[in-house]
């Protein structure tokens, strides 16, 4: 049962995974990564990592690949024309891709799990059967690796700032709106009521 | 596990699956007249009063003449991402009642990370409207989608917030759990509608924002957008786009009902109040969630673009983050820090 599931999953999600790169329409690219991130959350579960899983469909296919699709659906690219190049430009990046394959099949087959990282683990894990993965790596997260956690969220803190301040402009002439002046407005300052008499109306 | 049992246990969640949705969907139809009534009440008006008794089988009829029509593709749409969309719509609003549990035990799934679930199935429904608005491939649906999209990705900050500060009280990501977490002596006094009052309110507003209710229906803003990302979609794949919506509506209830409402709990924790089905106070709870949200749309006027993205960012998101952060610090002091079992 397990086998058959995870032979589906990974089988769409390697195909969804060519399918990015082979789509001629942009917004299918990125329709078909979002589907390989969801085979992916998939094998997560058969792993038995369920938080892993759904953490992966909230902030990458919840958030990520939402302004991923934002950005190409607005973008007015000729991709028929980008791709004239593709002849010219195949030597150079077959050979850039062939280096990468061979780099990550030495690194690969030589891996090996230094003794050290391999007891931390071990140290920090409850027994498996007596606590969810949620709680589980809340424990490990929030005690153990608690600098690194909140290090990491710096990180984020930063990049959000940073973000924000180099799209921050103050543009001159540009009419806005005070809520809180809106809001604090009251009918007698608002509103000026008279009793008009007939046939003479009001001045001013 | 032999083969019969994972076959038997197939068959039976199928089964579970199929009954749920068919209720689910009835209770829907019923719930649109409701909806209509109250809306037509509040403006002094009859609302549907000819289909069956009362009108209450409008629904059924606007069903049928739905699925009667003929689906119009418009000639530059893409067809495949067109018809794809009503699609994932609809059926990513179905997939979040699976984890609902509507009494104790009566869930298709009783999951560890249910509301996580929720959660992440309810932000996919983004991509329905997103690829509806696209591939219609013409200026309204296109914009109405980009502002839902918007509108939709800030207000489910809020709501992640609001669930994490439930979660802290109750301790588990397990919505079973949340509801026994909310069973005390005092019946609907200990449940957390009360004591987490102001991020009750949050949650009610951004469920409206969320799934694009008045006063928050910008994408779909009439008077400006003609009918947003639906403009060009008519018969069934309309009909899939106001089922999701719908569902998504009550989905939104559920989980409010769940999270504030103290789920399928009696409100007055002694018999004989406690003899009547946990499903009854469920319906019954999720029930005045939707009237709220009814009356709500009969008499709020439609925010503008700009208050809404405001009222998300610059008022809801502060406010959740802090009340995270008093909530933490409340139960830490106190010692009310749930214990895990």
């Amino acid at each position: 049962m397990t086998a058959l599931f995870f032979y589906l999953f990974s089988a769409i999600a390697v195909a969804s995974g060519v399918m990015v790169i082979a789509s001629r329409n942009p917004v299918q690219s990125v329709l078909f990564l979002i589907l390989a991130f969801v085979n992916a959350a998939g094998l997560f579960l058969i792993l038995g990592a369920e938080f892993l899983a759904m953490i992966l469909v909230v902030v990458y296919v919840g958030a990520v690949a939402v302004l991923f699709l934002f950005v190409v659906m607005m973008l007015d690219v000729d991709f028929a024309e980008l791709r004239q190049g593709f002849q010219h430009y195949l030597p150079v990046g077959g050979l850039i891709g062939l280096i990468f394959l061979i780099e990550i099949l030495l690194v690969v087959s030589t891996w090996v799990a230094s003794p050290e990282a391999l007891r931390v683990p071990i140290a920090a894990l409850p027994p498996a059967e007596a606590i969810t993965n949620t709680e589980a790596l809340g424990r490990v997260l929030y005690t153990r690796f608690s600098y690194f956690f909140q290090a990491s969220g710096l990180i984020l803190l930063v990049a959000m700032i940073g973000a924000i301040v180099l799209t921050l402009r103050d543009r001159v002439g540009v009419k806005r709106q005070n809520i809180a002046v809106q809001v604090a407005r009251t009918p007698g300052e608002a509103v000026d009521l008279r009793r008009v008499p007939s046939r003479q109306g009001v001045d001013a | 596990m032999t083969t019969a049992d994972i076959v038997l246990a197939v068959l039976l969640g199928i089964v579970k699956s199929a009954v749920l949705l068919v209720c689910l969907l009835v209770f829907i139809a019923f719930a649109l007249y409701a909806d209509r009534k109250v809306w037509a009440a509040v403006q002094l008006r009859r609302g549907p009063n000819v289909v069956g008794p009362f009108g209450l089988l409008q629904s059924f009829a606007d069903l049928t003449k739905f699925f009667l029509k003929e689906p119009v593709i418009p000639a530059s749409a893409n067809k495949g991402i067109f018809l794809l969309a009503p699609l994932v719509f609809a059926t990513v609003s179905l997939a979040a009642w699976a984890v609902i549990p509507l009494a104790e035990g009566w869930a298709v799934a009783d999951i560890n990370v249910g509301i996580l679930y929720i959660f992440a199935v309810s932000s996919l429904g983004i991509y329905g409207v997103i690829m509806g608005g696209w591939a219609s491939n013409s200026k309204y649906p296109f914009l109405g989608a980009l502002r839902s999209t918007a509108q939709m990705v800030s207000y489910e900050v809020s709501i992640g917030f609001v669930i994490v500060t439930v979660l802290m009280c109750a301790g588990s990501l397990n919505l079973s759990r949340i509801v026994a977490a909310q069973d005390t002596r005092i019946g609907l006094f200990g449940w957390y509608w009360l004591w987490l009052f102001p991020m009750f309110v949050v949650f009610f507003i951004s469920a409206m924002a969320e799934t694009n209710r008045p006063p928050f229906d910008l994408p779909e803003a009439e008077s400006e957008l003609v009918a947003g990302y639906m403009v060009e979609y008519s018969s069934t794949p309309f009909l899939m786009f106001m089922l999701g919506e719908y569902v998504a509506i009550m989905t939104m209830c559920a989980l409010g009902t769940i999270l504030f409402l103290g789920g399928w709990l009696s409100p007055i924790p002694f018999p004989p109040f406690t003899w009547v089905p946990g499903l009854v106070w469920f319906v019954g709870k999720a029930s005045l969630l939707f009237f709220m949200i009814a009356m709500v749309k009969a008499f709020v006027p439609r925010y503008r673009y700009d208050q809404l993205m405001r009222l998300g960012w610059k008022v809801f998101l502060p406010v959740s983050l802090v009340m995270v952060v008093v909530v933490a610090a409340v139960l830490k002091l106190t010692g009310l820090v749930p214990v895990s079992t």
